[in-house]
């Protein structure tokens, strides 16, 4: 182990940031973890202080590399995977925020997305971006932030001002921070702001003048695997060759280089993306086109279904319910009982999310009786994250006229083997899970080593993914005719619960 | 018969007091509420939160009752809970060893797979979480058998079945497996359930070094076992070691 070479990738997500380090056959040698603050000032809102974040980076990097007995001179660079759609804005001279990022489950946005969808200007966004306005994405968060936070408008038209997802607000700060920090986003994260021409790569003007938004304020585009600078800080003179946003990072991690390709990353909410190579895959379905990862010259895009809530659900259910002491517990109370009893849970807490895309629906359980305990309420839950798979599924085979033919998933909830036969069974496909479930890490490695020249290809790459496990589809063909129908029904019932949107 | 022992006692008195009000209490009021000198509570206090029956609030240093005590009458582990925890380490593993690896409880009078990681060749490979298997002929059973002798039948009690001719079908014999496996800390197979197979398993230990489970490899007997039928000096080590990290995190965890 003395004198190996390794990568160290930076997952900066939504509950905590990571350091994890890699060797050159994917293999993991060290993490170390933080948790930050979540912060709710009121329903709806959901923010997190990047000072706090940027401090736990400072903590973890060092921590992974004592963990593995390594100095800073055995890293060929560094990568970052991110938390997406999580928006902050700072001072260039000073590097303080000038308020708390407001992160991607936010939604006090419904007022502005709502006023862009009356003004008309819902299909010229689409065309643009790929994206349907939502409160989902960062651009309508940065025109919050300029409309609410005092000098904030006017610091960014004096250039004083930077916008950010949190890529762009950790390469900064690794590489400078006032000192000639360098202000970069990666194509993946830029992909998610709304203000990104995704066939261009580049910011539109006329998305920059739909949001009002100074673009003296936006960091520059750049690829996914190239040295964007060298650290300043915590690991000085290591290149920072590499950044994903996570849900792209998963599917660099996954080796899913191939059209076709599929992968889903179950964790606070699931997140499926489908390589379709070169070409842009508009969605008829309620799917968001996107880019997959830029390696060199041609963009790879990918189609992605967003999943609200998966794991958050699991968390609910132990944190808010008390049904069970430990998120694992819940495959323990679905053994209880052979099936759900007639029970669904539908979670749109937030919303729905792909394919169907209502915000006005709220969570509603249904099928209730003196016969269901919490033994089918937990088989419920599982489901229901079964059945959202499902429905992106059927979507993306629509979309993109190949049928899926296996699914490659990681993420905590993969160590879940009822869910995961569940999904086999509602999918009718195999599902499969790699050596190593850290997906999302190993993507940001894989680019920040590309881009060093450590791995001279995505084919190398290919040859690190190796099968842990695989659920075959064992349910019968009626019963899960039956069971989706019955999901169908129970979806529908959850529509158009909130009758105004927030006007803030 | 010597009489009752007084800083247990003191112990029990002191969880009376902390379940006795939802508020986290200070050293102080434990001291004055129990009559105790105050570095004789702080003894006490300290030692049931090295063991896990009393939590410290980080921020107030004020102390409660510690999840160490829910546990107590919840029957062991969750072997969900224990998936969760050996994940990383399983498949780490299985990276280093080239080999299947399994994870075993208890279930009556058979060891049942919480957990099944595949060989990493790319082999198809068919998923056996859920399924059981004999105590007495498998290295994940004896693993169990000699590390976790309350949670198992005693040996006489087993049917002794034989899958193979080098299934152990004596007590006597099955015993003396059991003594070198306690001797150099972990079970094995050679074959014993499904010829040609074979497989090593060490114990997983929670807080207490209580026995909850086992981690075993599996594969071809002539990969684990060198020509003299010992195991591979370097597999060993990577077992013990996923053993030990796994234990760690299971200790850590009230």
């Amino acid at each position: 182990m003395v004198g190996e070479r390794v990568v160290a990738a930076i997952d900066q997500g939504t509950t905590s940031t990571r350091c994890l380090l890699f060797n050159r056959a994917g293999r993991m040698l060290a993490v170390a973890q933080r948790e930050h603050r979540q912060h709710y000032p009121a329903p709806g809102r959901a923010e997190h202080d990047a000072a706090e974040i940027w401090r736990n980076v400072t903590r973890i990097v060092p921590a992974a590399l004592r963990s593995a007995g390594l100095e800073p001179s055995s890293l060929v660079g560094l990568g970052i995977a991110n938390q997406r759609e999580t928006t902050v804005i700072w001072n260039r001279h000073t590097g303080t925020p000038l308020a708390r990022a407001i992160t991607w489950q936010d939604t006090r946005t419904d007022g502005i997305v709502a006023r862009l969808v009356d003004a008309g200007v819902a299909e010229t966004v689409t065309a643009l971006c790929g994206l349907p306005p939502a409160t989902y994405f960062a651009g309508p968060r940065l025109r919050w932030l300029l409309d609410h936070v005092p000098g904030a408008r006017a610091g960014a038209e004096a250039g004083d001002v930077l916008f950010g997802t949190m890529e762009s607000w950790l390469i900064w700060w690794l590489t400078g921070g006032p000192d000639g920090g360098r202000h970069v986003t990666d194509v993946t994260n830029a992909s998610r702001t709304m203000l990104m021409d995704i066939r261009t790569l580049e910011w539109s003007d006329v998305l920059l003048d739909v949001l009002d938004v100074p673009r003296s304020m936006l960091p520059e585009i750049r690829p996914n695997a190239e040295v964007y600078g060298t650290c300043t800080a915590v690991l000085p003179g290591v290149p920072v060759a590499g950044a994903l946003g996570d849900q792209q990072a998963a599917l660099v991690g996954q080796a899913c280089f191939a059209s076709g390709e599929v992968k889903c990353t179950y964790g606070t909410g699931a997140f499926l993306l489908m390589n379709t190579g070169h070409r842009l895959a508009e969605s008829t379905h309620g799917l968001i086109p996107t880019v997959g990862y830029l390696f060199g010259e041609k963009p790879v895009y990918a189609l992605e279904g967003a999943i609200a809530m998966t794991g958050s659900l699991v968390q609910w259910f132990r944190d808010s319910l008390g049904m069970i002491g430990t998120a694992a517990q819940i495959e323990t109370l679905a053994s209880t009982v052979p099936d759900n009893g007639g029970c669904y849970i539908v979670p749109a807490f937030s919303g729905l999310y792909s394919p169907r895309w209502h915000p006005d629906a709220r969570g509603v359980m249904v099928g209730l009786t003196s016969f269901i305990n919490r033994g089918h309420l937990a088989r419920a839950v599982l489901e229901a994250t079964g059945w959202q798979t499902r429905e992106v599924v059927d979507a993306m085979n629509a979309d993109s006229g190949v049928p899926v033919t296996r699914l490659k998933v990681d993420g905590g909830m993969t160590a879940n083997h009822l869910l995961m036969q569940f999904v086999a069974d509602v999918l009718d496909v195999p599902v499969e899970r790699p050596l190593g479930s850290e997906a999302v890490s190993l993507g940001a490695a894989y680019a920040a080593g590309l881009a060093v020249g450590y791995w001279s290809d995505v084919e190398v790459l290919r040859s690190n993914w190796h099968r842990a496990a695989a659920w075959e589809p064992a349910m019968d063909a009626a019963l899960r005719r039956r069971e989706h129908d019955n999901w169908g029904r129970a979806v529908n019932r959850s529509y158009g619960w909130v009758q105004k949107p927030d006007d803030s | 018969m010597p009489g009752p022992i007084q800083s247990i006692e003191r112990a029990a008195a002191v969880l009376r007091l902390l379940g006795s009000t939802d508020r986290p209490l200070g050293l102080n009021e434990l001291a004055a509420a129990l009559d105790l000198p105050r570095p004789t509570a702080h003894g006490i206090i300290r030692t049931l939160r090295d063991v896990g029956f009393v939590d410290q609030d980080v921020d107030s240093a004020r102390y409660l009752l510690g999840a160490g005590l829910q546990e107590l009458g919840r029957g062991g582990w969750d072997p969900h809970d224990l998936r969760a925890a050996s994940m990383n380490w399983a498949d780490s593993l299985a990276g280093s060893s080239g080999l299947a690896v399994q994870l075993g409880v208890v279930s009556f009078t058979a060891v049942r797979l919480v957990h099944h990681v595949f060989r990493p060749d790319g082999t198809p490979q068919r998923i056996r979480t859920g399924a059981e298997m004999p105590l007495h002929a498998t290295a994940l059973g004896k693993c169990l058998l000699a590390f976790a002798p309350v949670a198992t039948p005693r040996t006489r009690d087993l049917d002794l079945h034989r899958w193979t001719g080098r299934t152990c079908v004596t007590v006597a014999a099955l015993d003396a497996h059991l003594a070198t496996a306690r001797h150099r800390g972990w079970a094995s197979d050679a074959g014993e359930f499904e010829a040609g197979t074979g497989g090593a398993a060490a114990p997983l230990r929670a807080s207490g070094g209580v026995v909850v489970g086992a981690i075993g490899v599996a594969g071809p007997v002539e990969e684990l076992f060198g020509l003299g039928g010992e195991l591979r000096p370097k597999l060993a080590e990577q077992l013990l070691g996923a053993s030990r990290e796994i234990s760690a995190v299971l200790a850590s965890t009230p």
